[in-house]
């Protein structure tokens, strides 16, 4: 049966040796692709004409929008990962959920930090209270809070299922900020709302937008897979050193009881 | 169940527990306003009812952390963890009376609150109204945030920090039907309802939330 297959795969991946040994094997590839497709992306990206209304800033859309896509992505690759961590126990999902957090607030910063620069120049203003603008911030202000929990506990199985939980419950409550939040804006100011909708996308457009938005996905899952490698091996190192602590604390003891 | 409801409200009533200090900290947060955007009396009157519901909000949250804390302290809930019940029932419990003791005090001060800013005596009455619905739905967010806050050494802050972002639904429809109240052409109602269904959608994922993450966190 291809399911249970599917799940064999992954609960096999839960011994670290093999995740590292994957890893190690496709990283080189993925960062390869990864940069190849930014080069094209890029390239398309500066080679294209502006748009005649909105000129050069039009480019800041070929960042702007993946960045943004991402970062809900992120979040839901952390809520998939801590269904994992709190139905199977399955360690990697705790790595993958706290190594994801940080990734996720750096997408969702680019995202704020590219929108504003392009809301200058279009709409005259830095921030508008936009349903949109105000969605993603609240969501950047939950990857920090989630960030500072993980950082806040010292044993990491621990931090990983509290923040697990934490994490589901605010996954619950994305679409209802969301919507919340439209509802208010609409309600508010009906007519004014400058909406991030764009221009309507024309071919031009299209095609180096996607391949930006595939690069930009590569992107992640390569700094997502590095950054579990990376914590997969702090926490070895870490054990290793505590084993040393523990073995340099016995020592004493056993002289004194050989003496004894 | 009756019992736990009663020793934790004689608990957050006595001293050392957190319902007048709550109160005291919505008095103070609301009486500092005027001193920030100036004593205008139709500016006040304006902005009275989100004024009174971020007061509202953050004295709510005031009290979050010792919610299971105080209960982690002396062993209590251990017994908790142990017994037979539904942990999330219990937990649900606990949130009534944390209400009891924290929220329906901020909802009683209220109406005197609006007075000060100089609120007509419709929006003094929705307000109170909104606040009555939703600040239980502030209370089981904040379990949550609560049973996080036991597995840390030092939680209150950080607390605020993760339940905040979560309670902007309840804040965002609570003061839109106080101004719908007031203001002619919006009704009343829409928000209203949709305020008491996310109360009750958090009297669901809130306990059962906070009792896993109560389960895990146990040593």
């Amino acid at each position: 049966m291809p399911e249970s297959l599917a799940i064999t795969k992954i609960s096999d991946l839960a011994n670290p040796t093999r995740f590292l040994g994957l890893a190690a094997r496709i990283l080189p590839w993925m960062a390869g692709i990864t940069a190849i497709l930014f080069a094209i992306g890029l390239y398309l990206t500066f080679s294209s004409e502006g748009d005649y209304q909105q000129g050069m800033t039009v480019r800041i859309m070929y960042v702007h929008v993946p960045a943004a896509w991402l970062s809900m992505m992120c979040y839901s690759v952390m809520a998939m990962s801590a269904i994992g961590t709190l139905v199977w126990r399955h360690p990697l999902a705790d790595v993958s959920h706290k190594t994801a957090a940080p990734l996720g607030a750096a997408f969702t910063l680019i995202a704020l930090a590219t929108g504003s620069l392009w809301g200058k120049p279009m709409w005259g203003t830095w921030w508008v209270w936009d349903a949109r603008l105000t969605s993603v911030f609240v969501l950047f202000l939950m990857y920090l809070g989630l960030i500072a929990l993980n950082r806040a506990m010292d044993d990491p199985g621990k931090a990983a299922r509290v923040s697990a939980v934490l994490i589901l419950v605010g996954f619950v409550n994305i679409p209802i900020i969301k919507f919340s939040v439209d509802w208010w804006n609409t309600l508010h100011q009906p007519a004014s709302v400058i909406r991030l909708d764009g221009p309507t996308i024309d071919k031009e457009f299209l095609w180096p937008l996607l391949i930006m938005a595939v690069a930009f996905t590569l992107l992640f899952f390569t700094l997502h897979i590095a950054a579990m490698r990376n914590e997969i091996w702090r926490r070895r190192v870490s054990a290793q050193r505590r084993m040393a602590a523990r073995m340099a604390g016995h020592a004493p003891v056993k002289t004194s009881a050989k003496e004894a | 169940m009756t019992a736990l409801l009663l020793r934790d409200l004689k608990l957050s009533v006595r001293a050392g527990g957190g319902a007048l200090i709550g109160v005291l900290f919505f008095m103070t947060v609301v009486a500092v306003i005027p001193f920030g955007v100036g004593p205008d009396l139709n500016l006040l009157s304006r902005i009275g009812p989100a004024i009174v519901w971020i007061g509202a909000l953050l004295s709510a949250l005031l009290g979050l952390d010792r919610m299971f804390q105080t209960d982690r302290e002396d062993g209590s809930l251990d017994l908790i963890l142990m017994q037979e019940h539904p942990l999330a029932l219990t937990v649900l419990i606990k949130c009534l009376a944390h209400w009891l003791g924290n929220g329906l005090p901020l909802v009683i001060a209220s109406p005197l609150l609006g007075l000060f800013m100089n609120m007509s005596e419709v929006a003094i009455g929705a307000t109170m109204l909104t606040l009555l619905v939703g600040t239980p739905a502030l209370t089981f967010i904040g379990a949550v945030g609560a049973a996080v806050a036991v597995a840390l050494p030092r939680g209150g802050l950080l607390v605020s920090i993760l339940v905040l972002p979560l309670a902007i639904p309840v804040l965002i429809f609570g003061v839109s039907a106080s101004y719908a109240a007031v203001e002619d052409p919006a009704p009343f109602m829409p928000p209203f309802l949709i305020l008491v269904a996310i109360t009750m959608f958090f009297a669901v994922i809130g306990p059962i939330g906070a009792a896993l993450a109560l389960r895990n966190t146990a040593d």
